[in-house]
């Protein structure tokens, strides 16, 4: 007779895998049974490790240690973009940060005269897109870096350096919008650029862990794909016509 | 009348964190339970708390409410256990050559070689069982954690972890394998 093996008599104590051929040989084989309740007595016996009780107010004491956290990031807070009523708001702000850009820039106010609002518009939004997308593309490849040794990442802070000041313009357009999302996402994004930017050239491990880790804690990368999403959604021409033209 | 746990959430979503409240309250007990398991004491249990309860609220946009609020967080707490322990293991590695770790786990079972007459059984077993549960992989630990305190079923183990049941199944089979090893003696000899 074929006995029953440790892990089969795991999912008996557990009361998991009901199996009936299981249930009939404990039933007749004396030396299983013996097994199992050996098995069970030190199972049982563990059961002594009690945690200990926190004091009554523990809720309140955890409260009190993470809320001051919480409203540190609930101004930075990306979240909420995700709920369906402030998607649509995202959008709004979108088009006034757009509309308030174009009206900063006199000099290409000049340029974009002759053209439509909503040509205007979409121009705007394939340059903050790109702009997004050259941030990203940094990030990314800083986070995925995977060298074991030094890291010279002279190249990466020149391409952020660049990419600062074309961020700040970005961002004071959303401010002076009034759009606190999209120039929160942009401040911080401007501040992980600034921070990538002045690090040494030349990093070790455990300093480039730490680079790494701080864009990684921050979140930024899903933020900026949140916001180019929105952009990108705006960009799509009216599906239907296009198609029946060819 | 005392407010949902669907009710806080809903509010937090809208951007009230002081709605979050209510849930930290409801929930730190159990959290910290499953916490001070998972890692066998009160100071990294209380860390791991406050560190599920920052981590879920940071997520709370993907809550779907399928599961009840209670159970998404239990998970984040596993979740965060697991990354807890396991970055407590490779910091332990880098310190100790994995050979001297065996050897202490080996001494720490072997001082406690059972005798009932010479200590109390049940602090005797409690000796033996730290060492016996840090011996454990982080996934093993978690995952016999879940189904042997918490009464998890493996199917739902897996669902926590992100791992497929057989991987769950064979985790807690492991874990089983490895404290059976080292506490059977303990186990008999006090039954003797």
């Amino acid at each position: 007779m074929k006995h029953l093996n440790e892990d089969e008599l795991v999912l008996r104590y557990y009361g998991e895998g009901d199996d009936a051929a299981v249930k009939q040989h404990l039933e007749a084989c004396e030396a299983c049974r013996a097994n199992l309740e050996s098995l069970a007595r030190v199972l049982d016996a563990m059961d002594g490790l009690e945690a200990p009780v926190p004091l009554e107010n523990y809720g309140s004491r955890v409260w009190q240690r993470i809320a001051p956290q919480l409203a540190q990031t609930r101004d930075r807070w990306w979240m909420g973009w995700l709920v369906p009523r402030r998607l649509v708001a995202a959008a709004a702000m979108a088009a006034l940060l757009i509309g308030a850009f174009l009206a900063g820039r006199v000099s290409q106010r000049r340029q974009m005269a002759g053209l439509s609002a909503p040509v205007r518009e979409r121009i705007m939004m394939v340059a903050v897109g790109e702009h997004l997308d050259r941030s990203q593309m940094i990030l990314v490849e800083l986070v995925n870096n995977e060298s074991k040794g030094p890291v010279d990442i002279s190249e990466e802070q020149r391409r952020a350096e660049d990419l600062i000041g074309e961020n700040r313009l970005y961002r004071q357009a959303a401010l002076k919008s009034g759009d606190r999302a999209v120039s929160s996402v942009l401040d911080e994004l401007e501040r992980v650029l600034l921070e990538v930017a002045h690090s040494p050239s030349k990093l070790d491990s455990a300093e480039f862990e730490q680079v790494r880790q701080r864009i990684e804690s921050q979140g930024i990368l899903f933020k900026i794909r949140v916001v180019s999403s929105n952009l990108r959604e705006r960009k799509v021409p009216p599906q239907g016509k296009a198609s029946t033209a060819l | 009348m005392e407010q949902s746990d669907a009710g806080a959430v809903a509010q937090v979503r809208a951007g009230n964190s002081d709605a979050y409240r209510v849930l930290v309250e409801r929930h730190s007990h159990s959290v910290f339970r499953l916490a001070f398991r998972m890692t066998g004491n009160e100071h990294d249990a209380e860390d791991l708390v406050q560190e599920t309860f920052l981590r879920a609220y940071r997520q709370i946009g993907r809550f779907d409410g399928r599961a009840s609020f209670g159970t998404w967080l239990y998970r984040i707490a596993a979740n965060c256990s697991l990354d807890f322990i396991r970055s407590r293991q490779r910091r332990r590695e880098q310190q100790t050559p994995v050979d001297e770790q065996g050897q202490e786990l080996e001494t720490a079972v072997a001082a406690g070689d059972p005798t009932p007459d010479r200590l109390a059984f049940s602090g005797e077993l409690k000796q033996l069982l730290a060492p016996a549960l840090e011996s454990l992989s982080p996934m093993e630990r978690t995952a016999f954690v879940l189904r042997h305190y918490e009464g998890v079923c493996i199917e739902e183990i897996g669902k926590a972890l992100g791992v497929h049941s057989g991987a769950a199944k064979h985790s807690v089979f492991r874990a089983v394998q490895k404290l059976r090893k080292a506490l059977e003696p303990a186990v008999s000899a006090a039954k003797s």
